[in-house]
């Protein structure tokens, strides 16, 4: 096993290593075997080394100080391209750095490159990218899930240990449910949006990929806080987690979700979600059934809500200001054919089902009918979390599948998302952990979901669970 | 009302009034809200939407739009913006956050200056546009060469004003736009300049029988002063009068006043007719302003004026003038030299024909002169001539008067040279002794020849009505 954010950033701080040895191992690391996996869009060799110079010069000192960090090619950085795996965006670079960008950079990081995701944040299986599929490394016939599969299978192949992704119904738990890594969405408003490439503005987060509970913690300290840049932020400091990792789960009330166990989850998965409730218990925590009865619709009135917002956000990709122009006699039509060219399948998709659920005459029966169904996911949620201090599911109905599985049905990929989405609809913070492998060895991953604000009890139970395995 | 409309027909008229607020920055960004920059100088990735950038709202708006909706006697509201969904090349994102059914200032009334009211439906926020500049086809979009966009004005604060439908006649739209800008100016809202277009009026018309239900009604643009505003409305009632007399029916439309063809021309046909998509913004948050805040903006209006026109007609003997000496703003000096001992009537008469401007007259001097006047020191002529040099230098009534040799004639001084003209033209004397008034005027000729202008005209009319009489 590759070397922990925690061990690296101990290691340059105490002068044992040198932050440009520990990117070179990670530029060896990439070259030997991302040419087959794909889970880089852009290296950024002559940036990171640039920036670990100055580590090692002492220039950059901080609690990340010469950690190797992979970006989700859906977070802007500032002259580097960023393309959200888009025809529409190729080779535009953003004049700024995303908010995330900039407390990594300050905290020492020392940015490797960005990851392939699913076009526009839109897949659960990183295969809707325009530059072709990312592959899983625990097996290259299978997908790293998505739509951040990209940064989930970067830190599985010991790219960098850590790497940022964004999940807007499930698209940081899911993929590192399948690559076997930790990947936390945390409370909406957490970390900032500025500068994250919206797909849903009122779902999207962003978060952590690590390959230990603990360097989850600490990077979400760096990342979280109060931005002014962006409006739903939320008011207050960032949370600390570090020091309530070993808080133990003693006398803790655990609720393991029903109607997320139910039809559709493979037993294996379901097998180990029930290890993980067992060995929670055998440490202390209380232990029961819980039930959010309406996080069943959260599947549908996430594809309503998810799509009418995609379909406003990119609108702008209009062949204007910036990346793809194709030429056309007037403007109407000039804008037709850049988004004809420059959107891929899926994102056309969602642009057109967003379009009709907002139009004049649906609305009510589509978004606000979807809406309404989110309120009662959130009632149903705090209902739970009045008995329990948080809840246990699946993160992922099966483990990783293969390319080209469900590509044909598109339903049938939404329904990877069924224990992830009712998360983003109520904002509350949810973290895959991983907790063993299925039938066919590959990796399984346990959700955790807390109340707002709940990352400190959600870490404490996520480091129980990692305790347990080792 | 209504004059000029055919016999039976009545007009309706219904205001929307774009103003942009007069902050200091943008509306969601901190680039400065200036007129006349060089092109695409004054813009940032939030105002220009690239992809990832978030809008947060100016402060100093909201504080604007409140004190203007509190002018307007509008309910301040809690509210939120909604995105407005249509492609445009001069609209960065491709939708306009605008507030949609929950706007921040409902239910207000303006009262013109001739006693009648026009109630306001709402005044809310939104941001403006860019500006597109079409080369070739005729300036028009679809036929240009090439289009040329200036970002400056997009994210600019707007207000709309909308009106009910509640003006009758042209005269009263422009009364009514005058009024408002009034407004605008006293609360510091805007600098309400047509020219600039910092200022926009739309205006909705319809005709009816009298006694009918409110007709059809044309969205009429293009409203570049309020001359074309008055000529528009005249042009599209007889227009609509005409279709309907020919037995047809008015199409709803967004018509365009053609100002050198003096008529309106039908703009987007209906087959174009836009869906605008509306739903909440999720990159902004409610605007809730507390208490203590809608009481700062309270404390803070300034005497509108309406009620300056009342404060003005309580302390003068007349109502003509008052309306006009507010307007230009002379009516705190004429108070002022009234509190200083000055001559109301006199006072009220000089500002409403002789003075455009207050320039460096004080409340003491002008008072001074007035009360010269009611003594007999000076003629009304003599005083026009004083008040000049009073408002271009300033200084002492009495040693202007002096420098000039102004010196009004004594009582016996201008009865004797009456007499003497009497006698000169015996036959106008027995004219004005039969009733004739016509010749007081040839009289007072005469005598302000025979003075040089030193007696005052008013007592040359009174002496001559007693000689007549006796």
């Amino acid at each position: 096993m590759a070397a922990t954010a925690q061990e690296i950033a101990a290691a340059i701080a105490a002068g044992q290593r040198r932050a440009v040895d520990v990117l070179d191992e990670h530029l060896a690391a990439i070259g030997a075997r991302d040419g087959e996996l794909h889970a880089f869009n852009l290296v950024t060799t002559e940036h990171a080394r640039a920036d670990a110079e100055a580590v090692d010069r002492g220039e950059r000192p901080g609690p990340l100080a010469g950690v190797p960090v992979a970006l989700k090619d859906n977070l802007c950085t500032r002259g580097i391209p960023t393309t959200c795996s888009s025809r529409i965006l190729e080779g535009w670079r953003p004049p700024y750095d995303a908010t995330v960008v900039t407390r990594l950079r300050d905290a020492g990081a020392v940015l490797v490159g960005k990851t392939n995701l699913d076009e526009f944040a839109m897949g659960s299986s990183t295969e809707n990218s325009a530059f072709g599929a990312t592959r899983n490394p625990h097996d290259v016939t299978r997908v790293p899930g998505g739509s951040s599969g990209g940064s989930a299978a970067a830190v599985a192949a010991g790219f960098a240990p850590v790497a940022l992704g964004s999940d807007t119904g499930g698209s940081i738990r899911q993929p590192a449910a399948l690559c076997g890594v930790v990947g936390v969405k945390p409370t909406y408003g957490a970390v900032s949006r500025y500068g994250l490439i919206a797909f849903a503005s009122s779902l999207d987060q962003i978060g952590p990929f690590t390959t230990t509970v603990a360097d989850a913690a600490l990077v979400l300290e760096v990342i979280a806080g109060h931005d002014p840049m962006d409006s739903t932020s939320i008011d207050g400091p960032a949370p600390s987690l570090l020091e309530v990792l070993d808080h133990g789960v003693d006398g803790l009330r655990v609720g393991v979700v029903r109607e997320l166990l139910g039809e559709g989850i493979a037993p294996d998965v379901r097998a180990r979600t029930e290890a993980a409730a067992e060995a929670l218990a055998a440490a202390g925590a209380k232990v029961d059934e819980a039930s959010v009865p309406a996080a069943i619709y959260g599947l549908s009135a996430y594809y309503l809500i998810a799509p009418s917002e995609a379909s406003s956000n990119l609108a702008r990709y209009d062949g204007v200001r910036y990346g793809l122009r194709v030429d056309a006699a007037n403007t109407a039509e000039m804008n037709t054919a850049t988004r004809t060219a420059g959107f891929g399948p899926e994102v056309k998709r969602r642009i057109m089902l967003g379009t009709y659920a907002l139009s004049s005459g649906y609305y009510d029966a589509y978004y606000g009918k979807a809406q309404r169904v989110r309120t009662l996911i959130i009632r149903d949620f705090q209902a739970a979390y009045e008995q329990f201090d948080v809840l246990l599911s699946p993160t992922s109905p099966t483990t990783a599948f293969e390319l080209g599985a469900k590509t044909a049905d598109p339903l049938s990929m939404y329904m990877n998302d069924v224990c992830t989405i009712p998360s983003n609809l109520s904002g509350d913070p949810a973290m895959s952990v991983p907790y063993g492998a299925g039938a066919d060895g590959l990796p399984v991953g346990v959700q955790v979901m807390a109340p707002a604000l709940g990352e400190p009890v959600m870490f404490r139970v996520a480091a129980a669970l990692e305790r347990s395995l080792a | 009302m209504s004059e000029g409309m055919r016999n039976g027909w009545e007009l309706v008229v219904g205001l929307e009034v774009h103003c942009e607020l007069a902050t200091q920055t943008k509306i969601f960004c901190g680039c400065r809200n200036v007129f006349g920059a060089p092109p695409n100088t004054n813009i940032c990735p939030v105002c220009l939407g690239l992809p990832g950038s978030l809008p947060v709202l100016n402060e100093e708006a909201v504080h604007l739009a409140m004190r203007l909706g509190m002018a307007l006697g509008c309910s301040v509201e809690p509210s939120i913006f909604h995105r407005k969904n249509y492609f445009y090349p001069d609209m960065p994102k491709d939708y306009q956050v605008s507030q949609y059914d929950q706007p921040i200032n409902v239910d207000g009334s303006i009262e013109l200056a001739d006693g009648s009211v026009v109630g306001i439906e709402r005044a809310h926020l939104e941001e403006d546009t860019g500006k597109s500049t079409h080369v070739g086809g005729g300036g028009r979009i679809n036929e240009a060469e090439r289009s040329l966009v200036d970002y400056n004005r997009a994210g600019v604060p707007l207000v709309e004003i909308v009106s009910r439908p509640d003006i009758t006649s042209a005269e009263q739209a422009k009364a009514y736009v005058n009024e408002l800008r009034a407004i605008l100016l006293a609360t510091g809202a805007s600098d309400a300049k047509m020219e600039e277009g910092s200022m926009r009026v739309d205006a909705n018309v319809s005709v009816r029988r009298r006694g009918e239900p409110l007709g059809t009604r044309c969205e009429i643009k293009n409203l570049n002063s309020v001359r074309s505003l008055v000529r528009a409305i005249e042009y599209e009632a007889e227009r609509q009068i005409d279709v309907l007399q020919a037995g047809e029916r008015i199409v709803q439309e967004t018509r365009h006043w053609d100002e050198a063809g003096g008529r309106t021309r039908p703009g987007r046909s209906k087959e174009e007719a836009e869906d605008y998509r509306y739903f909440p913004e999720p990159d902004l948050v409610p605007v809730e302003p507390d208490d203590a805040w809608r009481q700062r903006v309270r404390d803070e209006l300034p005497l509108l004026p309406a009620a300056r026109r009342a404060r003005l007609a309580t302390a003068v003997p007349a109502t003509a003038g008052v309306a006009l000496v507010v307007e230009r703003g002379l009516d705190e000096l004429v108070l002022d030299a009234i509190t200083a001992g000055g001559d109301p009537g006199r006072l009220l008469t000089h500002a409403e024909h002789n003075v455009l401007e207050a320039g460096a007259l004080t409340a003491e001097s002008f008072a001074a002169l007035s009360r010269m006047e009611v003594e007999g020191a000076l003629t009304a002529t003599q005083a026009k001539t004083v008040l000049a040099e009073l408002v271009l230098t300033g200084g002492d009534p009495a040693a202007i008067a002096a420098t000039h040799g102004f010196e009004a004639l004594d009582e016996s001084d201008l009865a004797s040279t009456l007499d003497a003209i009497i006698a000169e033209n015996p036959e106008a004397f027995e004219k004005l002794k039969a009733g004739d008034g016509k010749v007081i005027g040839f009289f007072t000729g005469q005598v302000m020849k025979a003075t040089q202008g030193k007696a005052d005209g008013k007592r040359v009319a009174a002496l001559l009505q007693e000689k007549a009489k006796s």
